[in-house]
């Protein structure tokens, strides 16, 4: 190994990202991007839902229950006297669910029989539920406020994320999928390149051996990766109010050890394709796929199927995501951290004794 | 003092042999010539030979060292410039340079001087902070030249320098290369064209991965002293030729302007030949020397061009005025204006990025003109491109043949293309299989078919619907000397028939085929005459290529 031809090489690799657009986009416009999607677009939270009201009295109370569902801030409320007013709406889309306060109101409240009805619309479950549940809940809360009964009352309290903001969750999530694409889309990339472009046959022929000619690769797009964190990251806290509450040198610590699976997976990856769309379709494959829907992103782990659940152990976007929960929002775990920066750079050693391997310095 | 010793050296791949048992030495302080057509495994001795390979049998030794196990010192002493432009686009002339300076180690106390000698001798100096994407073919193959000359190796290997160059550029790279080995540099120059073979001092002629010949070229073209000679007849030049190559004891024949080359066979003396006017002997080529070690070139008889219908009508012809097609910032073709005749030969000449596809593909109707006029057969190919396409067969220069298709299905493919139905279709088949002798690969996919094979499906596609005007882009690319005149045997049959062709190519002696010869250089044609004419400009005795630089150094550099 000559430092010399090592610098020369990171040297060579830098100028050729900062000429590169492609390279530049992904790794400060494609992150922007993300963020904003995830954190505008993809909310899980449900707010405003159009439900339509069936109000068939006018008793008082009947009224001031109306006047509850329209009060909260989870749904919209489209009045009407009749069903058949709001049954169409329903069908097309127009409102997601709708609750028939029925004429005989007032009796059924001295009986203690069901209240009221709820319909909603079966096609889209995570709606009909919240539906069917916040209508429940509105309906409890407007009892015991008329001190009318006095069920249980449920009070959820939500630790860490107290406002369930989903978005307090996906930020740090798209930092993973950042680096994953900075990581194994683009060191897979630009060695295909070479290997595409006759540079590598030339590159081959001179002294420099393959150790020198990979950390060459990565090490500029390690500190490419880094500098995307730091990004995103700084956008995740005065932009997307993401609270970080460890430190950053805890966060570049972790986002280090992730950068480790994810350049040698990009390695792996090129070592085997040598040209540059079969080293995209299998970085997205291999990459971005697993990272988005096996680790924990948007799908939650401990619902999944247990042979799926065993296969996330082998994403290191799992263990990165996880560490970055907790350090956004609850702060530097080491016993946590220790763990998954352990998992990352198992896998990581993994994947470069693969590459290694499987580079060769011969054109075969 | 050997530097490149070779024993018995195997390599295979799948299952096709690229090189089979090649033994010879190579000697230093000599420029030596690695000579044969596409596929007959230069690129992979040569890689073998830079330690980028690993034989399959035999060995190599190369400056002392064998390159499978002590690859890492080898790579101290061999400088290798692959045929693909090998260093980066996106950093200039200087970065490319200081790069390989420090991955081949050059002492920093060295630095300036070298780099000041490598640029001096390049004549890179101008452009050092020019991308080396933006450099033109020429340049960047010195620029390569350079970078593998970083630490004076033992030994150069240049696999095809001289593709994509222009002739001045070239010229410079022979200065170049003989200047190294005058300083005792082992150089190997890896060439198809077999008239670079006859600047080298050495050559090692490969054909399908065998060593046919090896010596100074000079040795193999002595032994066909008074055998070659020039032939001036009253009558039609490529009804001469096909006349002269059914004769026994003709070894080769091919058109040379006004005149056809015939080689005899050895001890065999020229015939009388009637209605030849003047006979002159002349000093054999190193191309009739490897026609000859291969038994001889195919003869002048074309089945395919007699099924051609006579075309008698006197517009298929193809004009073109002021043609003009720009690139943003970048003119490609430069107000070109030409006509070619009913029957004629006309020939596009000109190094890559000279401007010759793009006038082509004007013509075709395949890209739309910045400016200017194109008739095709009597039509503006503006008004009605696609009247002018039936009228025209164009085969292009990767042939568009499909891998998936068989050959059957091709040729079906490309006549219902045509509009040919029913018995017509079926008749017009059977007719370009018998001609053209395709009938046993008919299930065979054109991609296991040999380069000569490719070639004659990609022709037979192209004539299916029998077009007065052919285009031929870069037709005979990498192809072998003899499949080359087996093609040109076939064109000549079509043109006597009264088909007009127009041709581009690099390859300065097909131009000899042509009936006149437009040069074109950065976009603008620099002369329009007969290939005699061309080659009179330059000076008596002066070869095509000579032409074409005393042409463009009368340009003046801009």
């Amino acid at each position: 190994m000559s430092s010399r031809r090592l610098r020369a090489l990171v040297f060579k690799e830098s100028l050729q990202i900062l000429r590169d657009p492609s390279a530049i986009l992904i790794a400060f416009v494609l992150p922007v991007l993300l963020l904003f999607l995830f954190a505008y677009a993809v909310s899980l939270d449900i707010r405003q839902v159009p439900l339509g009201v069936v109000l068939q009295t006018d008793s008082a109370r009947a009224q001031s229950l109306a006047a509850e569902f329209g009060g909260t801030r989870y749904f919209k409320v489209v009045p009407a006297r009749h069903r058949h007013e709001v049954t169409p709406l329903l069908v097309s889309g127009h409102i997601k669910g709708y609750v028939v306060i029925p004429p005989d109101f007032e009796q059924r409240l001295l009986r203690g029989e069901p209240l009221i009805q709820v319909i909603t619309d079966g096609t889209q479950p995570n709606t009909a539920n919240f539906v069917a549940g916040y209508t429940r809940g509105t309906l409890v809360n407007w009892l015991s406020d008329h001190g009318l009964q006095s069920p249980v009352r449920l009070e959820p309290r939500f630790w860490f994320n107290p406002e369930v903001e989903t978005r307090r969750f996906l930020v740090p999530g798209a930092i993973a999928i950042i680096m994953t694409m900075i990581g194994t889309l683009l060191t897979a990339l630009v060695v295909a390149r070479e290997w595409e472009r006759g540079t590598m046959e030339a590159l081959l022929s001179t002294p420099a051996r393959i150790p020198e000619i990979l950390l060459g690769k990565l090490l500029p797009y390690f500190g490419l990766g880094l500098i995307a964190t730091m990004g995103s990251t700084l956008l995740a806290i005065h932009i997307f109010d993401v609270p970080l509450r460890g430190s950053w040198g805890t966060l570049l610590l972790v986002s280090s050890c992730f950068l480790v699976p994810a350049l040698g997976q990009g390695l792996v990856i090129s070592a085997l394709a040598k040209n540059q769309f079969i080293a995209a379709q299998a970085a997205l494959f291999s990459g971005f796929l697993p990272a988005f829907l096996l680790s924990g992103f948007l799908f939650e782990i401990d619902a999944m199927p247990p042979a799926i659940r065993l296969l996330t152990h082998i994403v290191p976007a799992r263990y990165f995501i996880e560490s970055l929960h907790s350090i956004f929002l609850v702060g530097d775990v080491w016993p946590l951290l220790t763990r998954d920066m352990l998992a990352m750079l198992a896998i990581g050693a993994v994947m470069f004794v693969i590459a290694r391997a499987k580079t060769r310095k011969s054109l075969e | 003092m050997t530097a490149i010793v070779l024993d018995n050296v195997c390599k295979t791949f799948g299952k096709t042999p690229a090189l089979a048992g090649v033994s010879g030495e190579i000697a230093a302080g000599r420029l030596t010539g690695l000579v044969g057509p596409d596929g007959a495994g230069k690129t992979t001795l040569i890689r073998l030979m830079a330690g980028l390979l690993a034989p399959d049998e035999g060995r190599l030794s190369v400056a002392g060292l064998d390159p499978v196990v002590d690859g890492d010192a080898l790579a101290e002493s061999v400088g290798y410039m692959p045929q693909r432009f090998g260093l980066y686009e996106d950093l200039s002339v200087l970065e490319n340079l200081h790069l390989y300076a420090e991955l081949r180690a050059l002492p920093r106390r060295d630095y300036g001087r070298t780099l000041d000698r490598l640029l001096e001798f390049t004549r890179l100096g101008p452009f050092t902070d020019r991308l080396a994407g933006r450099l033109s073919g020429g340049m960047k193959q010195k620029l390569g030249l350079a970078c593998a000359l970083i630490t004076s190796p033992k030994v150069l290997l240049l696999d095809e320098p001289g593709v994509g160059v222009d002739p001045v550029s070239r010229q410079d790279l022979w200065r170049m290369v003989q200047e190294l080995t005058a300083e005792g540099m082992a150089v190997i120059w890896a060439t198809a064209y077999l008239e670079e073979a006859e600047r080298c001092e050495d050559v090692l002629l490969l054909n399908e991965g065998k060593l046919t010949f090896r010596g100074p070229p000079g040795d193999l073209t002595r032994r066909l002293q008074g055998r070659c000679f020039q032939v001036l007849g009253q009558d039609d030049r490529r009804n001469l030729l096909s006349r002269v190559l059914a004769l026994p004891g003709v070894c080769d024949g091919t058109i040379e302007g006004d005149r056809i080359r015939v080689v005899m066979d050895a001890g065999v003396d020229l015939p009388d030949l009637p209605g030849v006017t003047d006979v002159r002997p002349v000093p054999p080529r190193f191309e009739d020397a490897f026609i000859d070690l291969l038994g001889g070139g195919p003869g002048g008889h074309s089945p395919l061009a007699e099924q051609m219908p006579e075309s008698t009508a006197r517009d298929d012809t193809v004009s073109c005025e002021k043609l003009t097609r720009r690139f943003g910032d970048f003119v490609a073709a430069d107000e070109v204006s030409f006509s070619v005749k009913s029957g004629e030969i006309l020939g596009l000449l000109g190094p890559n990025g000279a401007g010759k596809s793009t006038t082509f593909k004007m013509l075709c109707g395949l890209l739309e003109p910045s400016g200017g006029e194109a008739r095709v057969a009597g039509v503006d190919l503006r008004r009605a491109a696609s009247d002018a396409k039936l009228k025209l067969g164009y085969m292009a220069q990767k042939f568009s043949l499909y891998g998936l298709l068989s050959v059957r299905q091709n040729l079906a493919f490309y006549a219902g293309v045509y509009g040919l139905r029913g018995r017509q279709k079926r008749e017009r088949i059977s007719q370009m299989v018998e001609a053209l002798q395709l009938g046993p690969l008919l299930n065979r996919s054109p991609d296991q078919l040999s380069l000569g094979f490719k070639q004659r499906l990609a022709l037979a596609c192209a004539l299916m619907h029998r077009p007065p005007i052919l285009f031929l882009d870069e037709p005979t690319s990498g192809v072998d000397p003899i499949t080359r005149r087996e093609f040109w045997t076939h064109i000549n049959g079509l043109v006597t028939r009264g088909v007009t062709v127009l041709v581009t190519t690099h390859f300065m002696d097909e131009a000899e085929y042509c009936d006149r010869v437009a040069l074109m250089h950065r976009g603008r044609i620099i002369a329009l005459d007969t290939p005699d004419n061309l080659k009179a400009r330059a000076g008596e005795g002066a070869s095509m290529e000579q032409a074409f630089i005393h042409l463009i150094e009368g340009q003046g550099d801009e």
